[in-house]
């Protein structure tokens, strides 16, 4: 560590970054106490706290932006197992989370027709595109990406990142972290978790070995705790989607979910979430939906869309039409039993193996079946996701089933998550106005 | 044509076409117009209406659909194709099933319940293939007329395979076959073979209960109705008249409205 950078870091992140952000989050919350600010025909004001995770989100990158130099970075995949790495004083980049900023930022298009001009496949997924268009571009809306000293790549979301990381390891010149996770159609195998541990005891050494110290036991505990505890409250926050009306609806999630991404493992997202939390209770004590309105409440399925989120809840909106869950920001809450601060490395395997994405598609349609039971929904709306097939694999089929045995009508709606020019938006909404009409709203 | 104004009036602005239904108080129908969809639909629809109305907007109520239903600016509510062609032809057969409706451009599925209710539907909203403008671009570079098409693809003695399915492509596998000497009737029957295969795909993805309706313009092709009984295995039943049934169920809403329901 330099002192120059040390001392830069200091002045830019916890001097004056952290006291700026903390003035704008005050401000902002002084605002959304003040009666009558909030204009909206549809929707009722947000909670306070969301005031909270924008400086939460504006700290996470402007460390980024400083930290080389000071702490070592790793950038992984959004199922990659990273207790260890905080354990050991990484400072994590999620390309996929960026890749969502990016998105939300309308600059998704951008950066993939960057990769594409450079010769990448418009058939690969558009977070990979969107990642490496912003290495060739070097520009990012959230100011600079710190270059990372190591690469952790998890197979349990799907088999593009393995080969997008291992582009990204030869761009960088940094060690890549493999671990493969097999692939479940039913109950975990001994042998596949047994396998699954042994590979993330591999990557702690390769860890150590690059930050160049050794793993405090005490430190994971701790960290693993953490997560624990993070993953509890997002799930317990989810949970109260199915109050009716519900104060929090699955749009709200794709934004709020930041933290149990990319900052599961820090104080500062369990203080958060508790405080999310307790609002969200004392919102369905008063009977405050998120909605002016409810009228009918809907399942998603999928990624969102990222450069049409609000756009999409202001339709869903304008007819009454709650999104009270998905089953997207629901795998960062489901696997929350699975962690055991006690066996960190052990239950790690655990959690890792299981995500939705590593499950047979029979399992997703009974977790599909839960949610529909758990949250009363009226109906489904699938988001066939261009890019993401093996989350869109076998939805045809779901929609059918979903009909025929649980009477509940889904939509199949097709679109992309960060590339724009996949998405009709009139066919869309056409479609979607007969969805609802369906539904009687 | 009647005197008598009408109380509730459905008009199916659609991409090629626009249908206009009026109808009395016992839901008869007092008038119907079926015409080219102008690119200046709002002005088009506007015209219509306040014909159909003679401007008495007060006392009666409109139910506008199709794509350019946002364009009837005095209509009493805007509803999807999908609710008004389900609307329509449970008026018309009486009974639910899959209704299929090839239109202009876009062609849907559609399950409908005993009871009329819409339980399923799918679309094919982003490409021409499927849908009439894959007949009409084709029509065009065999330099047959549009309406003939159908029977000279049931007369011919034997078919071409198209193997694209998109429009624009079939268009060049078009030119390709008639530069090897393939007779034009053959590629005719070709073609309306390869748009039921697709249509019957796409109603195939819902698991489509019988009995199977048929409408939309291209409904009136005897080649399209024929070979949609073969892909599907069994007769398609078609109302008298196929491409108002949006129109219909739009005016039957708009029946329903009238009458506070
Ligand atoms: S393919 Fe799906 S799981 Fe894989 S990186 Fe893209 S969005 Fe994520």
């Amino acid at each position: 560590m330099s002192l120059r950078d040390s001392l830069m870091y200091h002045l830019n992140v916890s001097l004056l970054g952290h006291g700026a952000l903390r003035i704008q989050r005050i401000k902002a919350q002084m605002t959304m106490n003040r009666q009558g600010w909030w204009h909206h025909e549809h929707l009722n004001p947000p909670p306070v706290t969301s005031a909270w995770l924008k400086e939460l989100i504006s700290r996470h990158y402007l460390k980024g932006r400083w930290i080389t130099g000071t702490q070592k970075v790793a950038w992984v995949t959004s199922g990659a197992p990273i207790e260890f790495l905080k354990a050991l004083g990484y400072y994590l980049i999620y390309p996929e989370n960026h890749g969502a900023v990016c998105g939300i930022r309308r600059v998704g298009d951008e950066k993939c027709k960057v990769a594409e001009h450079a010769g990448w496949s418009r058939d690969i997924c558009s977070y990979a595109r969107t990642d490496i268009g912003t290495i060739l571009s070097g520009k990012t809306p959230v100011g600079k990406l710190p270059k990372p000293d190591l690469l952790v790549c998890c197979t349990n979301i799907c088999q593009t990142v393995l080969y997008w990381y291992q582009v990204l390891a030869q761009q960088f010149k940094v060690p890549l972290i493999l671990i493969d996770t097999p692939f479940l159609y039913s109950k975990a195998p001994e042998h596949a978790l047994d396998f699954v541990e042994k590979q993330i005891q591999y990557a702690i050494e390769t860890a150590e070995k690059v930050a160049g110290v050794s793993m405090e036991p005490k430190r994971l505990r701790h960290v693993t705790e953490l997560s624990h505890d993070a993953v509890d409250l997002w799930n317990r926050i989810m949970h109260t989607g199915r109050a009716r009306p519900a104060p929090f609806l699955a749009f709200d999630e794709f934004i709020h979910m930041a933290p149990i991404v990319e900052m599961r493992g820090d104080q500062a997202t369990v203080d958060y979430y508790r405080a999310l939390l307790a609002e969200l209770e004392a919102r369905i004590k008063n009977g405050t939906g998120a909605l002016k309105e409810e009228k009918k409440r809907v399942l998603w399925d999928n990624l969102p869309i990222w450069f049409v989120v609000r756009k999409f809840g202001n339709l869903l909106a304008s007819r009454g039409v709650a999104l009270v869950a998905s089953t997207y920001t629901n795998a960062w809450g489901e696997l929350a039993d699975l962690i055991d601060p006690h066996h960190p490395i052990e239950s790690m395997a655990k959690c890792y193996i299981h995500p939705i994405l590593n499950r047979g598609t029979g399992q997703k349609l009974q977790t599909m079946k839960t949610m529909i039971e758990d949250y009363e929904v009226d109906g489904v709306l699938l988001h066939s996701d261009r890019s993401c097939k093996p989350y869109s694999i076998g939805q045809m089929d779901q929609q059918s089933i979903l009909l025929k045995q649980l009477g509940i009508p889904a939509l199949l709606l097709e679109a992309d998550h960060n590339d724009s020019r996949v998405l009709s938006w009139e066919q869309s909404e056409n479609r979607l106005q007969a969805f609802f009409e369906v539904l009687g709203v | 044509m009647s005197n008598k104004l009408p109380v509730a009036v459905g008009i199916d602005l659609g991409s090629a076409f626009t249908k206009v239904i009026a109808l009395d108080e016992e839901g008869k129908v007092l008038q119907k117009i079926i015409e080219d969809t102008d690119p200046y639909t709002e002005k088009q629809a506007g015209r219509l209406l306040d014909g159909i109305t003679g401007g008495e907007y007060h006392r009666v109520s409109i139910v506008a659909t199709g794509y350019g239903r946002k364009l009837a600016k005095r209509s009493t509510r805007a509803v999807t194709e999908i609710s008004c062609h389900a609307k329509g032809i449970f008026h018309e057969m009486g009974h639910g099933g899959t209704l299929i409706d090839i239109g202009g451009q876009d062609s849907k599925v559609i399950v409908i319940s005993d009871t009329g209710a819409v339980l399923n539907f799918t679309m094919n909203d982003k490409c021409a293939a499927g849908t009439g403008r894959f007949l009409e671009v084709s029509a065009n570079r065999l330099k047959i007329p549009i309406e003939l098409m159908g029977k000279t693809a049931l007369e011919a003695a034997s078919e071409v395979k198209i193997t694209s399915t998109c429009a624009v492509f079939a268009e060049s596998e078009i030119v390709g076959l008639l530069a090897k000497g393939k007779p034009v009737d053959h590629i005719v029957r070709g073609l309306a073979r390869s748009l039921v295969l697709r249509v019957a795909a796409m109603a195939h993805s819902l698991h489509p209960p019988k009995p199977f309706m048929l409408s939309g313009g291209v409904a009136r092709s005897p080649a399209i109705r024929a070979f949609l009984a073969e892909a599907l295995g069994q007769a398609v039943e078609l109302p008298e008249e196929p491409q108002i049934i949006g129109a219909l169920g739009a005016a039957l809403m708009a029946l329903d409205i009238h009458k506070g329901k």
